[in-house]
């Protein structure tokens, strides 16, 4: 059954307990399946957080891995966010050296990816940007020509379409 | 009216009906031994907390009752670590209580602190830290909840000595329901009658039980249908008793050091039909020579068993007595007879003539430990209550003790974990006082928990101590044996207790047998005697266990002798 598969974003409803994170990202650990990444918020509704994580394998790891979820007495509902159409966005902050000659391109690049200045400094501009990984990935490969002091970037969080 | 957390603590163990708890004493918990003091409460004041858990555990798989423990915080929570760890693998219902420090002192490295629901989080079915004394009774009924329901486990909840000392009203809830926990009780109709048309298809279908038929009561239902159908039936070291071992649809256990008609009639099956088992390395062996011709038909309580190990054509969530029942309400409601599986029954018949379980008594000895577990077996009638160590003397008593009725083997099957058999005993014991208890044990690990023979002697349980004394850790000397060219490296026991005077230094009885001859004398005699009796039988010291299928390999390839 080993084999590596594709991506899958999760999506776990879970009582907003302390620990709980821990039982979740405990059993990944314990069991040897791999997380990309993770976020957590609250939900609308008290007492509940939703846990929206990234991880890979076979079909029937990924099986196995929902099964484990569903099995944590403080999960309440899991969901396989590939099963149906899906929205998936993540947000990057990028503090790039800035110097007079390339001022104008940070610029210009933020733009073109619909991204923010949120800091300014003499030496660097700060852009946030959101987007799905592609989105991503291609402005920080834009931006690295200018120098990158650093990067900080969220979790996938993901919603399902609307049925039209 | 208010009580304190110590009150509000009993009164609920008294509404979960507990009627005893195994614990041990310390500085965060005295409130609630103090207010124990005058209740009906049997408390057994066990000599390490390793061995409140395996007592509890035991307790609870004799009685079908959720067992009970209570420690104090730090050393007293981490020696549960281990009962815990082997309840979570054979799925027993277990409700550990640890004292903690008190809340404003968390986190402080205060004196005999420790995060125990951090430890232990991975090793329990759930775990609880009660903060605020409101939420002690209802958290009390969701562990007892969470405990006995679904596929049972242990569940451990944390008090602080705050929370035991603090008073509240006393509010017990009647009924207790948790959003995420809904365990599925009821099998799929459409899916049990899909298993139904394979078993009446199939031509060499064998019946894999594990320990699911025993803990959902379910073995009256599995042999009425065995025998309706005409299926051979091959148990997992849990499972033993679940079906009686000298029916003779029965095939013995299977897997590692199972018998040869049990793994060689599951290799040729067509049809596998799995039910409370989950496809154990151990039972499996080499996972992709597996029963490769069958079909497998999964039934299991947990989800997370289905498809974890194997690949399964009908699964079927539910439990396993309620599936069972349904299988059979089918075998009434069909027109056409069941099949009498004649040849492939022959076939296994072959097979047990040709490789029968065997060992070569000389009768002027040494004795052979199989012939001891025999001995056991019939001077007991098979109606006694067996324990276990772990390894050889294990695997013995797997084999050679044939369980009559469920609930009649207590061993550590999935953690393996030695030093259970003694306080296992003693909790099956005081479930069953009628009952005679014996622990088959070996010399290395009845020295894990031999302190529990204080604990046996004070509550006056007359439990057995069978030793299969080799000199050796014998089960881990065998695969030197086999397979290290013969390099015993540290599993000589240089230096042992003698255990007849170890047995009378704590108020116990001592017997020692050299000779054939002198095994039944020695166990009619522990057997007439109603305090706890140690039996040291010294045993042919490099005898192995067999068959046996070496690590990796198809459970077809067994070695034989």
């Amino acid at each position: 059954m080993e084999q590596n598969g594709t991506k899958r974003t999760i999506s776990v409803l879970v009582d907003n307990e302390p620990g709980v994170l821990s039982r979740v990202t405990g059993l990944f650990s314990g069991r040897g399946f791999n997380i990309e990444c993770l976020s957590v918020a609250e939900t609308t509704e008290a007492g509940v957080s939703r846990i929206t994580l990234v991880t890979s394998g076979s079909p029937a790891i990924i099986e196995q891995i929902i099964k484990q979820l569903r099995k944590v007495i403080n999960v309440i509902k899991v969901v396989d966010m590939n099963e149906s159409p899906f929205v998936e966005r993540e947000m990057a902050l990028i503090k790039v050296r800035a110097e007079a000659s390339n001022r104008a391109e940070i610029l210009r690049t933020t733009d073109i990816f619909r991204g923010k200045i949120v800091d300014v400094s003499p030496k660097s501009l700060t852009v946030l940007v959101t987007g799905d990984e592609g989105k991503i990935r291609a402005i920080l490969e834009l931006l690295n020509h200018m120098g990158i002091e650093e990067v900080v970037r969220t979790g996938k969080i993901a919603i399902a379409r609307a049925k039209k | 009216m208010k009580l304190s957390g110590a009150k509000i603590l009993l009164e609920s163990l008294k509404r979960e009906g507990v009627e005893v708890i195994f614990g041990y004493p310390g500085a965060a918990i005295t409130d609630i031994h103090d207010q124990m003091e005058g209740t009906k409460m049997n408390h057994i004041l066990v000599r390490h907390e390793q061995a409140a858990v395996h007592a509890a555990d035991a307790y609870a798989r004799a009685s079908g009752k959720v067992g009970v423990v209570l420690v104090t915080s730090g050393p007293g929570a981490t020696n549960t670590v281990t009962g815990i760890a082997s309840a979570f693998m054979d799925s027993v219902p277990v409700v550990i209580l640890t004292g903690q420090v008190p809340t404003m002192l968390i986190g402080n490295d205060a004196f005999q602190e420790v995060d125990i629901v951090g430890i232990t989080r991975p090793c329990t079915k759930h775990n609880y830290l009660v903060k605020d004394i409101s939420d002690l009774a209802s958290t009390i009924k969701a562990a007892f909840h969470v405990a006995a329901t679904g596929r049972p486990g242990p569940v451990l909840v944390d008090l602080p000595k705050d929370i035991i000392q603090g008073e509240a009203e006393f509010k017990y809830p009647r009924k207790i329901s948790l959003r995420g926990y809904q365990p599925h009780y009821e099998p799929h109709p459409k899916q049990i009658k899909k298993a139904f048309d394979l078993m009446l298809k199939a031509k060499r279908p064998v019946i894999y039980a594990g320990g699911g038929v025993v803990s959902s009561d379910a073995h009256r239902e599995l042999k009425s249908l065995a025998e309706a159908m005409n299926i051979p039936v091959t148990t997992t070291l849990m499972g033993l008793g679940g079906f009686p071992g000298a029916h003779d649809l029965a095939l013995g256990m299977l897997g590692m050091h199972g018998t040869y008609r049990a793994n060689m009639a599951v290799q040729n099956s067509d049809l596998l039909i799995a039910v409370g088992a989950r496809f154990d390395d151990r039972v499996t062996g080499n996972i992709a020579e597996f029963c490769p011709g069958a079909e497998i038909i999964h039934i299991d309580i947990d989800p997370t068993s289905i498809k974890k190990n194997v690949r399964v054509q009908i699964p079927i969530v539910c439990d396993c007595r309620a599936a069972l029942q349904m299988l059979l309400d089918l075998v009434k409601a069909e027109p056409g007879g069941m099949p009498d599986h004649k040849p492939w029954l022959d076939q296994i018949a072959a097979w047990r003539a040709t490789y029968p379980l065997a060992y070569d008594q000389n009768p002027e000895g040494p004795i052979k430990p199989q012939f001891v577990v025999e001995e056991l077996y019939r001077l007991t009638q098979g109606k006694a209550v067996i324990t276990t160590e772990v390894g050889q003397n294990q695997m013995w008593a797997a084999q050679y003790y044939l369980f009559g009725g469920p609930r009649s083997f207590i061993t550590s099957g999935g953690l393996g974990c030695m030093g259970f058999g003694l306080p296992a005993a003693i909790g099956a014991q005081i479930a069953r006082p009628e009952k005679t208890v014996i622990d088959i044990a070996g010399d290395g690990s009845i020295q894990m928990n031999i302190q529990e023979l204080a604990t046996a002697v004070q509550y006056g349980l007359p439990v057995k101590v069978a030793i299969l004394n080799n000199e050796y850790l014998g089960m881990v000397r065998q695969w030197q044996q086999l397979f290290y060219d013969r390099r015993y490296a540290a599993t000589p026991m240089g230096c042992a207790p003698d255990f007849v005077k170890l047995a009378e230094s704590y108020g116990a009885v001592g017997f020692r047998a050299d000779k054939p001859k002198d095994v039944a004398p020695v166990i009619k005699e522990a057997l007439r005697i109603r305090k706890p009796v140690i039996m040291d039988f010294r045993v042919e010291k490099e005898e192995c266990v067999y068959p046996m299928v070496p690590a990796g390999a198809a459970i077809s390839n067994m070695l034989l002798v």
